[in-house]
């Protein structure tokens, strides 16, 4: 099916078995708490051999040479590995196809360069440390993007202009003109990369972390130079992504190609330092605002221009004004992205690209035209919702944006918010409350689904979707029970495994409704074999608890089916509505934080977001992704950073030591309101992607809130004591 | 991480046998030992297993105070109810650190010798100084948030990272080591670590093949005050920007007592003991309390990124000092 107009039946809401967007606990739950989901790392593969990358200790130039030999004679060394199919960096999100191979020239330090097999992983680790390699650096490295002789580039398709905004500034009644900076973050996921790859004969089976098996399947066969019939990837469970494990890595190639020269299985884990240098940074921004409004405070002119940066040659620039496009209305509008060229780790997407750092920007920018204007933040929110796309001739789908606004203000207690900065505190405490809005562009990607009724009346759904822990194995278990009227128990979902229909994956938070979706099709699919059996109409068909009834008829599903077993594959594409309506979620953010009067550090004391992402297909899978969006918010609001050397370029704090995501001391009471939505346009299940909305603007409302407490306006992420200090008495 | 040798000591004698005149490495708890001898910064030969020796216990000593065992962790001493009650820095200090499972495995011993946390210091494809002599200081141009205002030298920035080691300062601990040749010598902590200077590698007083036996505390200061002020980036598992541990007391209006330790700004626990001299016998006053930070930090001087600190250190010793003044205590 083809998604070219809206599915108005919401079939999904005549069903009967009642297990749609209810809070169920996750079907392998047990598992996971239970140590026996079997991560990529824990298969366990026959005659294992172990591979540590070798890193480049410098940040560009060529390797001339390496020392084999030495490395080769230690103990229980089995290869080193320099072949010029290695990878550089992973693949950039649905590439599907090998991203810059050759690691013998070296753009950022860090970079993998070789691999040490040995019989042991202590050592392979102690060959990879030992090998000394000859090297012609080159000493033009290129640190900063803002320095006056960075390289950077201006491509044509990422730059937008509508009116005039220089006019607009200079004719509004108040406007806002300043500069945002956020800087480069690690997507942090708990289970570091691995690959354990095995051959027989000229079939690979890799066992990976990895989001979008179709895509990774593709890009190991392109960088191997194999078919991708050849090419097996199984990932069972993924210990979180945030975009970090989109395209096939360096650890994946590297261990095909070592398993295929020793003709024997070998495991390449990358350390959590190497998960920090040699996978996808967020890049930094700078982002510059211009904000012009008439006096009521309704916005003429809107400019947000970006400097990004990556590697050469890599094509993923961060799309920072992406929701800028649409969120807020203004006659005259400029959304413009630059980007250098810099030998640092290579950028890509980590948790929201665009939206996290994009939205967030903008609403601190909010905040300060609020305050310009004399108008209270909510209502300057209020006022600017557009009624139609500001930038093109087409409505929203659905869009509870202003819903969101109002009912979080009311949940949250905003009208307690004292206007004026420094005026509530609470001993050495001085508190204030800050709020934003939150978008995210949706997207529904080409998905495919088998589901088989059998003849026990149980259900298997098969696909190569994946669950990075966010819940797909629930939801889809949760959909086929749905629609074939039977309880979760009796639902089988069989995903991250290539041999099985090729899903979305998981990424751009499009993989439920996308791969949701072809598995409701797959299931009308079999409802209509089901009405053949029983001449009649679906729509006149209820399955629950194993029976069908028609015309107050109740019907075994067991003996129906009389030992046949059914099978029907869905398929969903994108189609015309993601052109003919403008597509996104929204919602609201609210912060109150403390922020210590003398030492500056501060404390998020609550938080509440509330979200419109369409129909919530489970509820506490759902809100479980909100919660953790927002606590990504505080990190980013208050600690992470990727610090680079300003020598090298190379990420100084590359352990979770160091780079501070908060710990559960930094999140306090965090509340989440789902709203009750429909939308007919973005999928036939009606849900919208719900994953990365909620760090979209989230730390926004935390540094408005720090200026409401304190006066204190930071613009520089994070905002570390340091930053505060100069406001403190 | 380099093949080595293990060895499990029965005695505080075979195990300082064992170490001595060899690249050696004691391990107790190995929370910080272990990942620098997975990142190869330090490469023992030998690595000689103390957790079997007989230093796990908290005693009263005859001079009233403690003798707290090297091997004592970090959590059980931080719960010792004559810790809590006499001691309440030092519990405090010890809870603001590391994370539950860390400090579990920690050891008193152990705390005292856990290394910087430079990032330079643990990236072998950095110059360091204190890692490898004679390489140069990245963090001096580099990145140095983290890094010390006082006493460093022009060859290594780093702080000490303990927060343990800060509060046991403030009380006035010492350091009890067994020598080689069997016999033991007591070190004030103030005089256990070294300045960098031109030697960073060098970080305290213990000769190849001692061994910290144990750490002594002095008897308790009655009607004390004692706090231990922890500035940080996030609110657990970080280490201190600064730390300020104090143990004061007051007698008719004035301090008769003042043991004052700093954390996060040094490349040791930080004492001085001319601020202690300006405050004791004094009348509390702010305009003291200023003073007496302005001494602290005549000589402070910040690299660039934690530049800072320094008024963060004075803002927060005077609130410390205005909380101590404010506990009164007056007999």
């Amino acid at each position: 099916m083809s998604m070219d107009e809206p599915d108005t039946r919401r079939r999904l809401d005549d069903m009967a078995q009642g297990l749609i967007g209810k809070p169920l606990d996750r079907t392998e739950g047990h598992l996971k708490v239970s140590g026996t989901a079997t991560y990529a790392h824990e298969w366990a593969v026959a005659d294992q051999a172990y591979g540590v990358l070798v890193r480049a200790p410098f940040a560009k130039g060529k390797i001339l040479s390496i020392d084999k030999a030495a490395v080769l004679a230690m103990d229980g060394v089995l290869a080193v590995i320099d072949d010029d199919r290695l990878l550089r960096n992973p693949a950039q999100g649905t590439a599907n196809e090998a991203p810059v191979q050759g690691a013998k020239d070296v753009v950022y330090l860090g970079q993998p360069i070789a691999l040490v097999v040995a019989e042991s992983f202590e050592g392979a680790r102690h060959g990879a440390q030992s090998l000394s390699i000859e090297y012609d650096a080159d000493e033009s490295v290129a640190i900063d993007p803002e320095a006056s002789d960075a390289q950077t580039e201006k491509p044509d398709e990422k730059q937008f202009s509508q009116g005039d905004v220089d006019q607009a500034m200079q004719e509004a009644a108040f406007t806002v003109d300043q500069v945002y900076r956020t800087p480069g973050h690690n997507s942090a996921a708990m289970e570091p990369h691995c690959a354990i790859a095995q051959w027989e004969e000229n079939q690979l089976t890799l066992y990976g972390s990895y989001q979008m098996l179709k895509y990774n399947r593709n890009e190991l066969a392109d960088s191997l130079g194999i078919d991708a019939e050849q090419v097996r990837i199984i990932s069972r469970y993924v210990g979180g992504g945030f975009g970090s494990k989109l395209g096939i890595a360096p650890e994946a190639v590297a261990a095909a190609i070592a398993a295929k020269e020793l003709q024997r299985a070998v495991c390449v884990t990358l350390s959590r330092q190497q998960v920090f240098e040699a996978v996808m940074r967020r890049s930094e921004t700078r982002q510059h605002f211009q904000l012009a409004a008439d006096k009521d405070g309704v916005l003429t002119g809107l400019s947000h221009v970006s400097l990004v940066s990556n590697l050469p040659d890599e094509t993923f620039a961060e799309p920072v004004g992406q929701a800028t496009h649409f969120i807020y209305g203004g006659e005259n509008r400029r959304i413009g992205l630059e980007v250098a060229r810099l030998n640092k780790t290579c950028a890509g997407s980590v948790r929201a690209p665009g939206e996290a750092v994009g939205v967030t920007a903008l609403e601190n920018a909010m905040d300060e035209l609020a305050e310009a204007a004399g108008i209270d933040p909510l209502e300057l929110r209020l006022l600017n919702i557009p009624e139609k796309d500001p930038e093109q001739d087409v409505s929203f789908s659905s869009r509870k944006f202003r819903q969101a606004l109002k009912q979080g203000a009311e949940a949250f207690g905003w009208e307690k918010r004292q206007p004026v900065p420094g005026q509530v505190r609470e001993g050495e405490w001085l508190i204030g409350m800050g709020m934003a809005s939150a978008a995210r562009v949706n997207v529904l990607m080409q998905s495919e689904a088998k589901v088989t009724l059998s003849a026990d009346g149980s259900v298997i759904v098969e696909t190569d979707m994946t669950d990075i822990g966010t819940g797909s194995y629930t939801i889809l278990t949760q959909i086929a029970g749905e629609m074939l009227g039977v309880p979760m128990n009796r639902v089988e979902t069989r995903l991250g495994d290539t041999d099985l229909p090729s899903a979305s994956g998981s990424g751009g938070s499009w993989g439920a409704s996308s791969s949701g979706s072809s598995v409701f099709l797959a299931c009308e699919d079999l409802r209509e074999q089901l009405c053949r059996k029983l001449d009649c109409q679906s729509a006149d068909l209820t399955l629950k608890d194993g029976q069908a009834i028609v015309r107050n008829r109740s019907h075994d599903l067991v003996e129906l089916l009389g030992g046949e077993s059914l099978q029907a594959v869905g398929i969903i594409e994108p189609g015309e509505t993601s052109e003919n309506v403008r597509q996104a979620t929204f919602g609201a953010h609210f912060a109150e934080v403390a922020v210590n009067a003398t030492t500056g550090e501060t404390r998020v004391q609550r938080m509440l977001g509330v979200f419109s992402a369409g129909r919530i297909l489970n509820e506490k899978t759902a809100r479980s992704q909100c919660y953790g969006g927002m606590i990504f918010g505080i990190g980013m609001a208050l600690t992470e950073e990727l610090l680079h050397d300003p020598r090298d370029g190379h990420i100084v704090n590359r352990d979770l030591g160091e780079y501070h995501v908060p710990v559960n001391l930094d999140v306090p009471q965090l509340d989440v309101i789902l709203l009750d939505e429909r939308d007919d346009h973005a999928s036939p299940i009606q849900a919208k992607g719900i994953g990365e909305l909620g760090i979209c603007g989230a730390a926004a409302a935390v540094v408005n809130a720090i200026y409401n407490a304190s006066g204190a306006r930071v613009r520089e992420y994070p905002a570390t004591l340091d930053k505060i200090l100069p406001y403190l008495d | 991480m380099k093949s080595f040798d293990y060895q499990r000591a029965e005695t505080v004698e075979q195990a300082t046998t064992v170490a001595a005149g060899k690249n050696a490495s004691f391990i107790a708890g190995g929370t910080n030992l272990l990942d620098l001898m997975k990142l190869e910064v330090l490469s023992p030969d030998v690595v000689v297993d103390i957790n079997r020796l007989d230093l796990n216990a908290i005693e009263q000593t005859d001079d009233g105070g403690l003798r707290i065992g090297a091997l004592v962790p970090n959590s059980k001493l931080a719960a010792d109810a004559r810790v809590r009650q006499h001691y309440a820095v030092l519990s405090r200090a010890l809870l603001s650190g590391a994370s539950g499972q860390l400090r579990n495995k920690a050891t008193t011993g152990g705390n005292l010798l856990q290394r910087t946390r430079c990032y330079y210091f643990y990236d072998t494809a950095s110059p360091c100084n204190k890692r490898s002599p004679g390489t140069g200081c990245s963090a001096l141009q580099g990145q140095n948030r983290l890094h010390a205002i006082i006493g460093a030298s022009e060859h290594c920035i780093a702080t000490h990272p303990s927060d343990m080691a800060v509060a046991m300062q403030a009380l006035r601990a010492t350091v009890e080591i067994e020598q080689t040749d069997g016999h033991r010598r007591q070190v004030p902590l103030q005089d256990f670590y070294c300045l960098p200077g031109t030697t960073p590698q060098r970080e305290n007083q213990l000769e190849s093949g001692e061994l910290i036996t144990a750490v002594h505390l002095p008897a308790p200061v009655e009607d004390s005050y004692q706090a231990y002020r922890k500035v940080r980036d996030r609110a657990s598992y970080a280490f201190a920007l600064t730390s300020v541990a104090a143990v004061t007391q007051i007698r008719s209006g004035t301090f008769s007592h003042v043991g004052l330790s700093f954390g996060g700004i040094a490349p040791r626990p930080w004492r001085d003991t001319e601020v202690e001299a300006m405050l004791l016998g004094q009348t509390p006053s702010r305009q003291l309390f200023e003073k007496a930070a302005d001494r602290l930090l005549e000589e402070a001087q910040g690299h660039g990124g934690n530049d800072f600190k320094i008024p963060l250190l004075k803002r927060t010793l005077v609130a410390v000092l205005s909380e101590a003044a404010n506990f009164g205590g007056d007999a």
